[in-house]
């Protein structure tokens, strides 16, 4: 059992509740409170916490790993939930065990995506959780673009959408360049070392209010692109490995048991696609619920100008990387949609839904036809757009060589490894 | 010289070739998990095999030669791979390989793109399985081969995993079915689960190898494949060394074996898991412990000469029997604990036999029987009573603790825990199908490792580093424990971490409390399972402070039915003496058992006829009560049955137009079919719809199914699909739907992932032909104002000649239609509510989803229940009647927002309960089971949930039914005594 702190101390901020008993996060909380944030991609994240810095949230990010967080999810959340929930819940329980945090002066954040898969209701499991544990004081802010949750003390305004924005491109940027260096440097480390130098810089801009306008990032994103080219590395034929899944499983090493790092080991170069075109799809699935089934213009309108930035930076970032052959890049999130024609139905909008396949399809037309289609053992969404769909790519692009895995408590490393390597000693005689 | 060394799972094969291909030695031999010992020593047989001057190379294989082959700079290939090389230098013509390992399952596609398949971390073991099963049946796989030969039939065996599996068998062998026709149906489930699981779409035909233990070792096995591939695979000669004999082929650098060995010796495998403290520090703290524990004991006298009363109580579960005979004064005459090696019936006549030896005057003045065998023992010997065993064992725990608050059974299979309120039980928790991480589990994994199961258990009582498995089900644990091997775990730190799991497991996965402090200071643990002192002292370690363990801790069944056989005699002064068969009856004891089908409806169950001397009689294998009682559960007290009616008035109609559109009767449209019927039948086009599901049509579609995790219900659609195929419709409309509509009992109305977009998994694993288009659009319905214009677009990409005031009208009346239906449907629901309070009778809403109703899904649940006196009503027949109301779950599903209103209706009516159907793997219940049960126990009522699969074995559901209705009787007074309406 959790140990409460005993002794009552009396809160800074007054607890307020909202009509279904959770505790709003209010103004004053802002200031007293610290906001745990699980990581789930730590280049992005890193950066996207500067955002909230300076916005006055005191923020931090959850960055443990012990095996022990997997027990405190199994024991306060059901054991067929997603795994994702599982540790991310486990995480911050284990976060307001360690006594590193004042828990009366503590707030979590949780990612709400508002569709109809299960993670809409990881925000619920977690606050279930809490109350079993005695954690009732806390409060639990939901960070969603679809306005399910009100908290006077936390807004995504305008602005901060912008930042975040940028935010998520440096780190994709960052991660795709990191990538396709890592796997042939000729000084082991060189890219890692870039990564650091350009997060520092980057978060040094925002902290100046800098670096988040289309005009600085393009600037940003050449100095980025050049300084990696630069990188001495030596060209040797590699295995060439997509990862894609389930949003959580597919980024987060803790889930993933390492994955990227696994594959390193194994001499593979790996592409992981970037977390902009996951947001662009789910900024899209309500333009596209309105398509298929009709509805309100107001919400139509909204969705689509945000899509619409989102095109724009994206279409500074791919400008970028064009000028430099030596990099690979993905196509732009409008092109990918063709690919499914005759696949599945851009209406498939819960989890990573439509968006899954096609890039699996995008890996496989750029070479990196080898790919790990990552899952949460039992994940809903992903019976259809992900293992669903495999039999059928590989019809269509026989050089497709898809290997599905399935992330659990219970799974072990040792099947999950012995796996890959069957795909990859296709991947290897392939390349024969 | 090249090696090939294949570190498999069980067993080590290790092959040589010479220079020109040719195997010049090969070898075969368990390791018993001493990986890296046995490893070695395989290599320094090969070296001493040949000429000190020999040059080899070599190359490991194997899943369990993976990290140790990196860690001795050894080459690795990895399994599947050098399978598909060895077979292109052996069988070049081989498009297809079947190899069943001892825990692995593969199909590797060799034509045209090489593909390969390997079960999922969840399809339970094959060559482990196979012996997990002939264990279960007494009998040695050889035997099993042979018996298979001799069968006759084939009895349904559910093939998604090994635990499922055994969960059908074990009551077959309890009804008294035939070991050869177990044994067929064994292996014939090896190949549902094979081809199922693997196949995943692609055909499987052309040249096939059969390779791996259980396929060179059992005929039957390979005869079963042949049979339902329509072929004839070819098992080749050395189908053992594939793997070890491609990576021979790959063997290219040369190495200095001294060293491997060398290498090996030192190897060190990284220990990844966690570890756990000691379970005893030392021997006295062990003492202390067992002399606590002797203190709950019972009274004994002898048998032999016995003069009073004595009384018998028979408890014939799953793996074993027990038996106790008690005395006027509760005293223990004489006990028996026997494994029931797959025929109880048997067991209790020898036992029998042995009383009326031991003590001949005996005078039997009552006798009770409870357990999976209760009816077949029953009726075989004239038992008095029978009793359900919870009943049974919560009499025996309040013997040695009246006020117990909290009892928990761990048995050979299963796992009882229930809550004690007021000396009524008040929540029960059994396990479900799929954890039986129980103490067969124990048992299985000692012989496994080589030892007996108490000796197994002995050695984790002072492991030091106890390591941390996890608490998932048995085929998790499974691989847990080989990875543990692996990294050379001690057989010590295995053995306590396996018993710490079976604690975890029932605590965490079972009974889930909130706190520990829900279960209560008062807390007895029985069965067989904890009579493992590992078990017991990590149960009180994780529970903090101290239980009482009987020491008749595996009796207690039994003990329980002596105690209630006691109580039932003292009760009706009289009734001196037990209906019990007599010694001389039981001298001349017959038991037969003769197999028919029911032919009573469309199950068609196989029934087991078993006929006993004195003609007594006992039916087994029915799902429901009809071949028994010969009454038909009718619709006046089942919502299911009205609704399979309903249903079925949505038939096949011609229409004006030539094309004929195919519904599947399956997940949403199960509740759709009346809208779209409608709806195309307005428009002039022809209908056809497919029938209620069976196994047959389940099988017919099998093949297509590329996620075996996924729901039963989902997995269904498949043979839908092909039924409409082979009806060659021109179109099957299945359409995508993200959302339900809207009946305002919740924040949003979307349906389940899988619900509205399983149309695309279809789409993109089934192929078809000129004949029969399929329509997986995505349709809005709830958008009703949109809905006309967006439907008139879609058929406008299929048909010619659609008319958009046509398609107008046809939506109105489909809406009209979708409300005239589930109209019907409450206003019966409100009909047998009415009808059951008028005869007394209790009634259950069995809450599930629209698809529930379908037969083959709900196993006829509904019937049980029926069969029971209750009535039986549906979560979406009575959820209007509640109005919107604040969960403490995001209430975003249409389906799931229904269960929650029906659940809060309950609360309301006083002769109402709730059963919660769930369909395995079904991941919104994870969320709504919690959310249902936390609504109904807020109303003071009593939590059932059932959990369905393939599985067709309904013992457990009766069990759980039955301790639904036996504690509800208990809280309220008997059942049938006149009942107040709640008002309403």
């Amino acid at each position: 059992m959790i140990q409460k702190e005993n002794g009552a101390r009396i809160t800074m901020a007054k607890i307020k509740r909202a009509k279904n008993g959770r505790i709003i996060f209010t103004k004053e909380m802002k200031r007293d409170y610290t906001i745990l944030v699980p990581d789930m991609l730590p280049i992005h994240f890193e950066i996207m916490k500067y955002v909230f810095l300076n916005e006055g949230y005191k923020i931090e990010l959850l960055r443990t790993a012990k095996p022990e967080i997997k027990q405190l999810g199994l024991r306060y959340v059901h054991n067929d939930t997603c795994y994702p929930a599982l540790l991310v819940i486990g995480q911050f329980l284990d976060a307001l065990e360690s006594g590193k945090y004042d828990v009366n002066r503590t707030a979590l954040l949780i990612m709400q995506t508002g569709g109809g898969c299960r993670a809409s209701n990881y925000i619920h499991l977690l606050r279930k959780a809490l109350e079993k544990a005695g954690y009732n004081q806390v409060p639990v802010i939901s960070f969603n673009l679809s306005g399910v949750e009100y908290n006077s003390g936390f807004s995504l305004t305008l602005p901060i959408i912008r930042k975040c924005t940028a935010g998520v491109i440096y780190g994709d940027l960052l991660m795709l360049l990191s990538n396709q260096v890592k796997a042939y440097e000729i000084h082991k480390g060189d890219a890692n070392r870039l990564i650091e130098q350009w997060v520092a810089r980057i978060t040094k801009q925002f902290q100046q209010s800098r670096g988040f306008a289309l005009k600085a990032m393009k600037e940003n994103f050449d100095r980025i692109i050049s300084s990696f080219a630069k990188i001495p590395m030596k060209k040797v034929p590699k295995v060439k490995v997509g990862v894609v899944g389930e949003i959580y499983v597919k980024y987060a090493s803790f889930a993933n048991n390492n994955l990227e790092e696994f594959l390193a080991e194994q001499d593979c170069e790996v592409m992981v696609p970037g977390l902009l075109g996951f947001l662009m799809f789910k900024v899209d699935a309500r333009i596209q619920d309105v398509k298929l089934y009709g509805g309100s213009k107001i919400k139509f309108a909204v969705a689509t100008f945000l899509l619409n930035y989102f095109k724009k930076v994206e279409k500074a970032f791919m400008e970028c990387v064009d000028k430099y052959p030596v990099f690979t890049q993905l196509s732009s999130y409008e092109a990918t949609k063709p690919l499914v024609d005759g696949l599945i139905g851009v209406g498939n909008r819960m989890g990573e839904g439509w968006f899954l396949p096609a890039e699996m399809i995008e890996l496989v037309n750029h070479g990196y036809e080898n790919i790990v289609c990552t899952q949460p053992f039992g994940c809903l969404p992903t019976h259809v757009c992900g293992k669903g769909m495999i039999h059928r790519i590989k019809e269509m692009y026989p050089r497709a060589n898809i290997v599905p895995i399935d992330y659990d408590p219970g799974a072990t490393k040792v099947n999950q490894e012995n796996r890959i390597k069957l795909m990859l000693s296709v991947a290897r005689e392939a390349m024969q | 010289m090249r090696i090939g060394l294949d570190v498999g799972s069980t067993t080590i094969k290790s092959i040589v070739l010479d220079d020109w291909g040719k195997i010049v030695y090969s070898a075969y031999e368990r390791h018993f998990s001493q990986i890296t010992a046995k490893t070695a020593e395989a290599l320094a047989k090969v070296r001493a095999a040949f000429d000190k001057s020999t040059p080899f190379s070599l190359v490991i294989s194997g899943s369990a030669g993976m990290g140790m082959a990196e860690s001795c700079s050894v080459d690795f290939v990895q399994e599947v791979y050098a399978t598909k090389v060895a077979a292109e230098k052996n069988a070049p013509d081989t498009d297809v390989i079947i190899e069943l390992g001892g825990e692995d399952a593969k199909i590797i596609f060799l034509e045209g793109a090489m593909e390969a398949r390997m079960n999922g971390s969840c399809a339970g073991g094959t060559g482990a399985f196979i012996d997990q099963m002939a264990t279960l049946l007494g009998i040695t796989p050889d035997e099993m081969n042979d018996y298979a030969k001799e069968s006759t039939k084939r009895y349904t065996i559910a093939s998604r995993c090994g635990v499922f599996a055994k969960s059908d068998i074990q009551p077959l062998i309890n009804q008294g079915a035939d070991k050869r026709d177990i044994s067929a149906s064994i292996f014939h489930a090896v190949v549902n689960q094979t081809i199922g699981g693997l196949a995943q779409g692609r055909a499987i035909k052309g040249n096939v190898l059969y390779l791996g233990g259980p396929l060179t070792f059992m005929s039957e096995l390979r005869k079963s494949f042949d049979e339902t591939l329509y072929l004839e695979g070819v098992c080749p000669e050395n189908s053992l060394y594939f793997v070890a004999l491609g990576a021979a082929l790959c063997a290219r650098e040369q190495v200095d074996l001294d060293t491997v060995m060398d290498k090996l010796s030192q190897y060190e495998a990284v220990n990844e898991f966690n570890t756990l403290p000691a379970l005893f520090a030392d021997q006295e703290e062990y003492e202390q412990f067992c002399s606590r524990h002797k203190q709950a004991d019972v009274a004994y006298g002898t048998l032999e000469g016995y003069e009073g009363k004595a009384y018998i109580g028979i408890d014939a579960g799953s793996t074993t029997v027990k038996a106790v005979v008690m005395g006027e004064d509760k005293e223990i005459l004489d006990s028996t604990y026997l494994s029931n090696s797959g025929n109880p019936v048997p067991i209790v006549k020898e036992y029998l036999t042995e009383i009326y030896r031991r003590c001949p005057d005996i005078q039997i003045a009552g006798s009770c029987v409870t357990g999976y065998g209760e009816d077949i023992i029953k009726n075989a010997f004239s038992i008095d009573w029978g009793l359900v065993e919870t009943m049974a064992h919560l009499k025996a725990a309040q013997e040695f603790m009246p006020d117990v608050e909290f009892i928990i059974d761990i048995g050979g299979q299963d796992m009882k825990c229930f809550k004690i309120h007021n000396s009524a039980i008040d929540n029960i928790y059994l396990n479900e199908a799929c954890s039986s991480g129980c103490g067969s589990f124990l048992q299985t994994f000692a012989g496994a490792l080589g030892y007996s199961a108490e000796e197994f258990s002995r050695m984790g009582l002072f492991s030091k580093n106890a390591v941390d498995l996890g608490s998932r089900c048995t085929v998790f644990m499974n691989s847990s424990v080989k990875q543990a091997q692996k990294d050379g775990v001690s057989t010590e730190d295995i053995s306590a971490g396996l018993s710490i799991s079976v604690v975890k497991n029932a605590i965490y996965k079972v009974i889930r409390p909130a706190s520990m402090d829900e279960l209560g200071r008062r807390i007895v643990v029985q069965g067989g399972t904890f009579l493992n002192d590992a078990v017991l002292r990590a149960f009180e370690r994780e529970l903090g402070f101290p239980v009482v363990r009987p020491v008749i801790a595996g009796l207690m069944g039994a003990y329980g039915c002596a105690l209630h056989a006691r109580e039932r005699v003292e009760l009706a002064e009289g009734g001196e003496k037990s209906g019990i068969v007599t010694r001389l009856e039981l001298e001349n004891f017959v038991h037969q058992v003769k197999n028919v089908h029911c032919g009573r409806c469309s199950n068609n169950c196989l029934l087991s006829v078993n006929t006993f001397s004195g003609g007594r009689k006992y039916i087994a294998g029915n799902k429901c009560e009809r071949p028994v009682t010969k009454q038909s559960t009718d619709s006046d007290h089942n919502i299911y049955k009205y609704k399979q009616e309903l249903l079925l008035e949505y038939s096949s109609i011609k229409g004006r137009r030539k094309e004929v559109i195919g519904l599947p009767l399956g997940l949403n449209l199960y509740e759709m079919v009346p809208f779209w019927h409608r709806f195309f039948g307005e428009l002039g086009f022809g209908v056809e719809v497919s029938p209620f599901s069976n196994r047959e049509l389940y099988l017919s579609g099998q093949y297509s199914i590329p996620s075996d995790t996924v729901c039963f219900p989902a997995k269904m659609l498949h043979g839908h699909i092909e039924y409409l195929r082979k009806k060659q419709v021109d179109a099957i409309f299945y359409p995508c739907m993200s959302f339900n509509f809207d009946e305002g009992l919740g924040d949003n109305n979307y349906n389940c992932p899988v619900v509205a977009y399983y149309p695309e998994v279809i789409a993109a694993n089934v192929k078809f032909d000129g004949l029969t288009i399929l329509i997986n659009d995505y349709v809005g319905p709830h958008k009703r104002k949109f809905f006309p214009q967006k439907m008139t677009e879609l058929l406008n990409r299929y048909f010619t000649d659609i008319d958009p005031k046509q398609v107008k009208r046809a939506s109105e009346l489909a809406f009209q239609e979708r409300e005239i239906f589930l109209g019907k449907v409450r206003s019966k629901a409100a009909q047998i509510i009415a009808l059951a309070r008028k005869e007394g009778r209790r009634i259950i809403v069995l809450a599930g989803r629209p698809y529930h109703v379908d037969p083959e899904i709900n196993h006829g649940i509904d019937m049980l229940i029926n069969g029971f006196g209750v009535s039986v009503i549906s979560e979406d027949s009575v959820s209007h009647n509640v109005s919107k109301f604040p969960v403490r779950v995001l209430n975003q599903w249409m389906y799931h927002a229904r269960l929650y209103a029906a659940a809060k209706y309950v609360c309301t009516q006083e002769d109402m309960d709730l059963v919660q159907l769930v369909s395995f793997g079904c991941g919104l219940d994870a969320i709504t089971t919690d959310e249902v049960r936390s609504i109904i126990e807020k109303g003071g009522k009593i939590y059932t949930q059932i959990k369905i699969d393939e599985i067709t074995n309904l013992g457990a559901v009766k069990v759980r039914l039955r301790s639904l209705l036996a504690a509800l009787d208990r809280q309220k007074g008997p059942s049938g005594s006149k009942r107040i309406a709640g008002g309403n």
